[in-house]
């Protein structure tokens, strides 16, 4: 503990620090560079829609001991799509497969009777629908836009604007970010994945806005000083509120990862793996973007405005006016100098 | 909740910690006691884990309608089922097609099987048709013309809310029954092509005595319809289930109808209203009479037609000033009419239990199925998720878990137990709370579910770790522990707040917009949420100010994640020479510094 506590100290002091605004472009680079191949892998491969969303082909078997786990395992090396198995009360067995034309449900019905050892004539096949039909999808589509809307009017509300159109892009950064894996890993997309999805549209607001209220806080009154600049301020905050980030990002990916390596690898439960990766992703890709993508791009809108560009000004012109008189100019504003240094700590409220 | 000012007030929990854990250790104990008492010791699975009924129901071709059974038509019934079922949206039912014609709902277990089945197949057909003749259910005399049976003093009465209509204009008519009848059923006969409703009530025709053939077509419908009306025996069960089904809503048709204990006929005129002109309805409790009642909206439309139709009954007399609602053919509420009833809103009495008006309500509002059904096969099913997954799932979630207890250990030390205590808290609050409501709302815990509220560890441990942040902040500022408790807390109460409130805005949106899983999801998000605000406000910022007391923490032990030193707190002599040599506001600091010294 004692080296992440130092630097928890350490950056609280300021004494050390990642220049996350100076940096902002390299990091927009990566991003951007992601964001690309997401959507290019989206483009190309598609996704892999699962039985629950496009409806497949449905075989019932004769009455058999098979379990249901066995049968699930033989299904999908027949098919090599995710199969849904069920046994019903009269011990005959209900397998629905994803995405199969006739020809294919054909030879998987013949590889079925082959593994389950019944004969093919009894394995009945018929076409099932979709259990999550496009009304459901179109709703969650509608609760989607109008959840934007107002998550928006709360952001421009309690924070202002700019944050809002952050949080926002973050968020789809975020949200492109997980389906592109997708489409590269190829996994299959079921209802657990949307509710992952959406379980992650939570979370990344959620964690951008932790990091934009010490953002909030940081650079109160800050027209009121000309010691910093609006970026500096922001860097200042963002590695003020650091230890938090890391501490909750690792608290939240480590019990998702655990059911992603551990179970959905080691111990090959299959179905918790398509839940457990849009989670992982989605978390990690949250806790980035509100640090690295978010307050950055708040720097940029804020820094537009005529007040923080004058702060510059002034900012700058102190410290020419430092260096002229042979004072030692300050280390781009990091490093604390005596007596009380207010706003840069991050922290508002002991001067107001 | 959003954004509440920085409190400089101390808070409640603040000034009496102990107060706030006796009430979450009630809600613990009475929640815990809840559980127990009604045995919903477990949270309700879903079909994915626990398995659940099957219904398989195969969609009915209507003579004269051959292309009925369409995709379009499944799909918007798979649609209707869908809800039906999901009544609260939190029961995790699974609704699909198979095949051409049938449709599989899946349950899961502990559902109420018998409603569900009653809910899947009801076509939920309603009308409001004009009452033209009424009698008791037995089959009357061959020759007896349809009596004004004075309808009993407790015949419901419609009820419009809202403005009053038009006065009724006193009916001038002192015609006999028979001719208004006659008179009533001209128009649609007229237009309606040769016999109307002929096929539906074949058995009572067989009964009934050779009609005279009528001259005229009108007649003829009015004599049939008379006929069968006669001939009609509500008592029994066939005949009953035959009257008026299949009725188109144009024509007019006879119908059975419970009225209290006895069952009565009718002779309805064409539909005035349809099921499709509501909006909106719901099982109520009237206040009044104490009994279940559905209250019911129409759309503008239909708002229109209802006070059309209630204009013309309140000219007539008993008891054509009479409309009856009829639901799949069955007459269920007869209530008579005084006034046109403009408010566009209209509810039905008469026996309802709370299930059957809760039931109703919930079809009439989510619209009636274009296709009839029938049940072809009931059965279990088994997980789909065979044990393995669960238990694979389970262990991995452990393993994640105790890696979490570990990295907070050592990162937070003594305060980690806080943290665990806190989760542990959560933890048997969400519990209690799924498992009730299992049995209450039907809520059912799926897979997703189950990781959701994995996720949701991070989004409740996230709460901790703010306010213990701030806190080592206030001690690096050299405060001792106590009125570093008390300062860190308003500004990780803002943070707690504002970013709950995002999440809890998503679980509320996505709640009430969508419908199944998604629906679920939502629940639960919410339902963690805030819990998460609940234990952190009454919870650990209370066992937070008492520990402060205690000498382990308050001395910064090396253990207690609190030291001082490790900390790199400031030497506390350049606090003061700062906190006096501050901007001048200082607002802040005295009032709570005193506070808990």
């Amino acid at each position: 503990m004692s080296k992440l506590g130092d630097l928890g100290a350490k950056l609280y002091r300021g004494e050390v620090g990642y220049d996350f605004v100076g940096k902002r472009f390299v990091w927009y680079g990566v991003s951007i560079l992601i964001t690309i191949t997401a959507i290019v892998a989206l483009a190309v491969q598609g996704l892999n829609m699962g039985i629950e969303f496009k409806g497949g082909a449905v075989f019932t078997t004769p009455k058999t001991a098979v379990s249901v786990t066995q049968a699930t395992d033989d299904a999908e090396r027949a098919s090599g799509h995710q199969a849904i198995v069920q046994k019903l009360g009269n011990g005959t067995l209900r397998i629905q497969i994803s995405s199969l034309d006739p020809a294919q449900a054909n030879a998987v019905k013949t590889k079925l009777a082959a593994d389950l050892k019944v004969p093919e004539a009894d394995i009945n096949a018929d076409l099932v629908g979709p259990s999550w039909g496009d009304q459901i999808a179109n709703k969650a589509w509608t609760g989607l836009g109008i959840f934007m809307v107002l998550v928006v009017i709360y952001l421009a509300i309690a924070f202002e604007w700019r944050m809002a159109v952050a949080a926002l892009i973050a968020l789809i950064h975020d949200l492109t970010i997980t389906v592109g894996v997708y489409a590269l890993v190829g996994f299959e997309v079921t209802p657990g994945t949307v509710i992952g999805l959406l379980t992650i549209l939570g979370y990344s607001l959620y964690d951008t806005v932790v990091v934009f209220d010490g953002l909030k806080e940081g650079s109160k009154d800050i027209t009121k000083q000309t010691r910093y600049t609006f970026s500096e301020i922001a860097n200042r905050s963002i590695n003020g509120t650091l230890v938090r980030s890391i501490n909750t990002t690792v608290v939240a990916l480590l019990p998702v990862g655990a059911l992603l390596f551990i179970g959905g690898g080691l111990l090959d439960a299959g179905m918790l793996n398509d839940i457990s990766l849009s989670l992982f992703v989605g978390l990690a890709a949250g806790a980035y973007s509100s640090i690295f993508i978010a307050t950055p791009l708040v720097v940029d809108l804020k820094e537009r405005e005529p007040a923080m560009k004058a702060l510059k000004k002034r900012v700058l012109a102190k410290r020419a006016a430092a260096v002229a008189k042979g004072e030692s100019p300050e280390d781009e504003g990091f490093e604390a100098a005596d007596g009380p240094q207010v706003v840069a700590q991050g922290r508002a409220g002991r001067r107001r | 909740m959003a954004a509440p000012k920085k409190g400089r007030r101390p808070t409640g929990a603040q000034g009496r910690p102990g107060r706030a854990l006796a009430i979450i250790l009630i809600a613990m104990v009475a929640l815990t006691a809840g559980m127990f008492l009604t045995k919903q010791t477990t949270p309700r699975l879903g079909i994915d884990l626990a398995g659940g009924t099957s219904i398989t129901l195969k969609a009915k071709s209507e003579p004269g309608k051959p292309d009925a059974i369409n995709e379009t038509n499944m799909n918007t019934a798979v649609g209707i089922i869908e809800r039906r079922v999901n009544g609260l949206g939190v029961s995790e039912a699974e609704v699909q097609t198979q095949g051409r014609d049938h449709i599989i709902v899946n349950i899961p277990k502990g559902t109420n099987e018998k409603q569900a089945r009653e809910q899947v197949g009801t076509t939920a057909q309603l009308y409001f048709r004009p009452v033209l003749a009424f009698a008791d259910g037995a089959p009357a005399a061959p020759e007896a013309t349809p009596s004004p049976s004075a309808s009993s003093s407790g015949a419901p009465k419609a009820e419009g809310s809202g403005k009053p209509g038009t006065p009724a204009t006193p009916s001038s008519s002192a015609t006999s029954q028979g001719r208004v009848l006659s008179e009533a059923l001209k128009a649609p006969a007229a237009t309606a092509s040769p016999s109307p409703s002929a096929s539906e009530s074949k058995k009572a025709d067989d009964k009934a005595p050779a009609p005279t053939p009528a001259p005229s077509g009108v007649e003829a419908a009015a004599a049939d319809l008379q006929a069968k009306f006669a001939a009609l025996d509500c008592t029994n069960e066939a005949q009953r289930a035959a009257a008026g089904k299949g009725a188109k809503p144009e024509d007019a048709t006879v119908a059975c109808g419970k009225r209290g204990d006895t069952w009565g006929k009718w002779i309805l005129g064409p539909a005035g209203v349809a099921g499709t002109d509501v909006k909106d309805a719901k099982g109520v409790i009237d206040p009044q009479r104490g009994q279940w009642i559905v209250t019911m909206q129409f759309t503008d439309k239909g708002a229109d037609k209802f006070a059309k139709i209630t204009g013309e009954l309140a000219t007539k007399q008993m008891p054509q000033n009479q409309f009856a609602i009829v639901l799949d053919g069955e007459v269920v509420s007869d209530p008579s009419v005084s006034q046109a009833l403009t408010g566009g809103n209209a509810e039905i009495s008469g026996g309802f239990t709370q299930q059957s008006a809760q039931d109703l309500g919930n079809m009439l509002s989510y619209g009636a199925l274009p296709l009839s059904f029938s049940e072809d096969s009931v059965t279990t099913v088994t997980a789909a998720l065979g044990g393995e997954q669960l238990k694979a799932g389970l262990i991995a979630g452990a393993i994640g878990l105790i890696l979490v207890v570990i990295y907070l250990l050592v990162y937070y030390r003594g305060l980690a137990f806080i943290a665990i205590i806190s989760l542990l808290v959560s933890a048997i609050l969400t519990y209690t709370i799924m498992a009730l409501l299992g049995k209450g709302i039907g809520f059912a815990l799926n897979l997703p579910a189950v990781c959701g509220a994995i996720v949701a560890i991070g989004i409740t441990a996230d709460s901790f770790i703010v306010y213990f942040e701030r806190i080592r902040d206030e001690i690096r500022e050299g405060r001792t522990l106590r009125p570093a408790v008390e300062r860190a807390w308003p500004r990780a109460r803002r943070t707690i707040l504002v970013s709950d409130f995002v999440s809890f805005l998503a679980a509320a949106v996505l709640f009430i917009v969508t419908v199944g899983k998604v629906q679920g999801f939502a629940f639960t998000l919410g339902l963690t949420t805030l819990l998460d605000v609940v234990v952190v406000f009454l919870f650990t910022k209370p066992i937070m100010t008492l520990l402060a007391r205690t000498k382990f923490f308050s001395s910064g032990h090396p253990w207690s994640g609190l030291d001082p030193k490790r900390l790199g707190a400031k030497p506390p002599l350049r606090r003061s020479r700062r906190t006096g040599s501050g901007t001048g506001s200082g607002s802040v600091t005295a009032p709570v510094d005193v506070k808990e010294a």
